[in-house]
């Protein structure tokens, strides 16, 4: 029973915290709202408009692509932690990050910097850094470790060319692509994330749909297949379907890493069976990219900060935890 | 072949004309990218016994127990199951006629029995159908069955490796198949579990009707159990029938290169193989 009581705190917790997280975001700072009374105005409509443009244009569209995003990489992580039965297994380990950076980079360098060529040109970079990443490592079907391998020799490999691309095109060019790099949620209109959100809404969907045989695959491959499942056939959909998850919140934010690698782990301390849901993960990730996007706005005085060097800041501490936990 | 062991075939093919094959290979070359493990192997599972396939290590017999099992295509003849070849069939098709207990299930964390043993439900459900009635009969009657009733709701990793072992015998048994092949199901288990896992095959196949194929490693277990044994060395079939008709000295000599004396098993009357060694050797 204390596991039960234990499960309960740790839904209050969590609501709580989301409660505080988006009443901070939302209302406070830059005189929006003093009192109750205010924020009931800018609920109801009837603050001014100057106010009600600050939160429900830019602050709120802001937390929701948070929670969008956050979802999408809790979700992306947790699919390629059980493809590869392996914790390290994250689309941030494995490559596709950079790959979408080197799409970015192309597509600034050849169209200028026009945002959804970009959003394209990183998708495009990102499925291309998989499909590479899956073409190398297959030998007779594929075994989680080696994907992991491989997915590190193809970043690595890709960092290089990033690199050199960086060097090569103009000043403006590298510099726009460095920002873009950083991974930041500034300037999320509710324009640019919804068709994000649409895409997100139906991978997740498709992932859930796919649960059961991803479970099914953890018990390995002959398992797997002795109770019906084409094993390549599906592992293939899955993985496209957790690497589409990742270049899409890629390409509209840039690279935000630390999301997909912990939130699965984080959701599956904090369930009563240890096991990782996909459910689990996408809120953890959706909370834990609100409270660093949180922090990226208002941890400094007078900056702010790109959300990926939190999550990036906080995830080198979280890795360095993982691999000597592992170790042991 | 040596012409022992193409009589032996002969007697064997005079056997097998009264029992049908419920799978068999036709002819198969059975390999790993280049290296060939089996060529022309042409073997027959008969309906309704416990057939047990053994040979000295890198023989081929896991090899071919995963192609009789549809998890490795043969590079050419082929493989029937109820006489239809089973690579026309989809996996999930196979997967309601033949189960497999893979010497490598990796039981994910924290999972209780009941939820591990549903599992084998999967092949029998569609999309979106709910959890049906057969569905829960099946999962009980296989943890009975399999005498893993009682640890239910326990978490598969607070078990004993015997206990473990039966708790993926009740999966695949939850598939309700009435082929299920056995890889090496008894190794890493104590005497005691070993028998005692061979004892609920044993009824598996007697009192269920189960057809099962094993890989085993002891011949004196395979010798005890099995109906239909069948040995293979260097990817080839060197003998096949009842332990009592083609165990001899000769044949262990020539499958294993292991001198030995055999006796008859007092308790269950098949071939007691007794290993000479070093010391007493000639």
């Amino acid at each position: 029973m204390t596991s039960n009581v234990g499960n309960f705190l740790t839904k209050i917790l969590g609501l709580v915290v989301v409660l505080i997280l988006v009443y901070f975001t939302l209302f406070i700072g830059d005189d929006i709202a003093h009192n109750l009374q205010g924020i009931w105005q800018l609920i109801s409509g009837e603050a001014d408009k100057y106010q009600s443009i600050v939160v429900w244009q830019w602050r709120a569209s802001r937390l929701f692509s948070a929670m969008i995003i956050g979802a999408a990489l809790g979700i992306s992580g947790a699919v390629f932690q059980s493809l590869v039965r392996n914790p390290l297994g994250s689309p941030d380990i494995t490559g596709f990050n950079v790959g979408a950076f080197t799409g970015v980079l192309i597509s600034i360098a050849l169209f200028g910097n026009l945002y959804w060529y970009s959003v394209i040109g990183a998708i495009i970079g990102g499925l291309g850094a998989a499909i590479l990443v899956y073409l190398f490592a297959y030998r007779d079907g594929h075994s989680g470790f080696r994907l992991i391998i491989v997915g590190i020799a193809i970043s690595a490999t890709l960092t290089a060319f990033n690199q050199w691309l960086s060097l090569t095109v103009s000043l403006e060019t590298a510099m726009t692509a460095a920002l873009w790099s950083a991974g930041s949620l500034n300037g999320m209109t509710w324009l640019r994330i919804m068709p994000a959100t649409l895409l997100i809404v139906a991978l997740v969907g498709l992932a859930l749909l796919l649960n059961t045989r991803m479970k099914l695959l953890e018990m390995g491959d002959d398992t797997a297949a002795a109770l019906g499942i084409s094993v390549n056939k599906t592992r293939l959909i899955i993985m496209l379907i957790g690497v589409s998850l990742t270049a899409v919140a890629t390409a509209i934010t840039g690279p935000i890493s630390f999301i997909s690698l912990a939130a699965p782990q984080i959701a599956r301390r904090l369930h009563p069976q240890r096991h990782i849901t996909l459910v689990g993960s996408a809120l953890v990730g959706a909370l834990l990219l609100m409270s660093a996007d949180f922090i990226a706005q208002h941890g400094l005085q007078n900056a702010t900060l790109p959300v990926g060097l939190v999550t990036i800041s906080l995830g080198g501490l979280y890795l360095v935890y993982l691999i000597i936990r592992e170790g042991k | 072949m040596t012409q022992q062991s193409s009589q032996l075939s002969a007697v064997n093919t005079a056997e097998t004309h009264t029992a049908k094959a419920a799978l068999s290979t036709k002819s198969v070359t059975l390999a790993y990218e280049d290296n060939v493990i089996a060529k022309d192997l042409t073997v027959d599972i008969p309906q309704g016994k416990f057939t047990v396939i053994v040979g000295p290590n890198g023989c081929g017999k896991s090899t071919l127990l995963r192609s009789l099992s549809r998890l490795l295509v043969p590079q050419s003849g082929e493989i029937l199951l109820n006489g239809e070849n089973i690579h026309h069939q989809s996996t999930r098709e196979v997967a309601k006629k033949l189960g497999l207990l893979p010497q490598s299930a990796i039981a994910p964390d924290g999972i209780k029995v009941i939820d591990l043993v549903s599992r084998g439900r999967f092949p029998h459900q569609k999309w979106f159908q709910p959890w049906s009635e057969a569905d829960q009969q099946a999962v009980e009657l296989a943890m009975q069955a399999t005498g893993v009733i009682d640890f239910a709701e326990f978490n598969v990793d607070q078990l004993s490796g015997g206990q473990r072992q039966r708790v993926w015998v009740a999966m695949a048994l939850a598939q309700e198949t009435s082929l299920l092949l056995l890889d090496e199901p008894t190794t890493y288990l104590d005497i005691a579990h070993q028998i005692e896992l061979m004892d609920l095959f044993q009824d598996l196949n007697q009192i269920q009707g189960h057809t099962l194929v094993a890989v085993l490693h002891d011949l004196n277990h395979a010798c005890r159990y099995a109906d239909h044994l069948i040995m293979i060395k260097a990817g080839e079939i060197i003998a096949t029938g009842s332990p009592n008709e083609i165990v001899t000295e000769a044949l262990i000599e020539q499958v294993f290169g292991l001198s030995c004396l055999i006796l008859s098993d007092p308790i269950s009357n098949t071939p007691l193989i007794i290993p000479r060694g070093r010391k007493t050797a000639n």
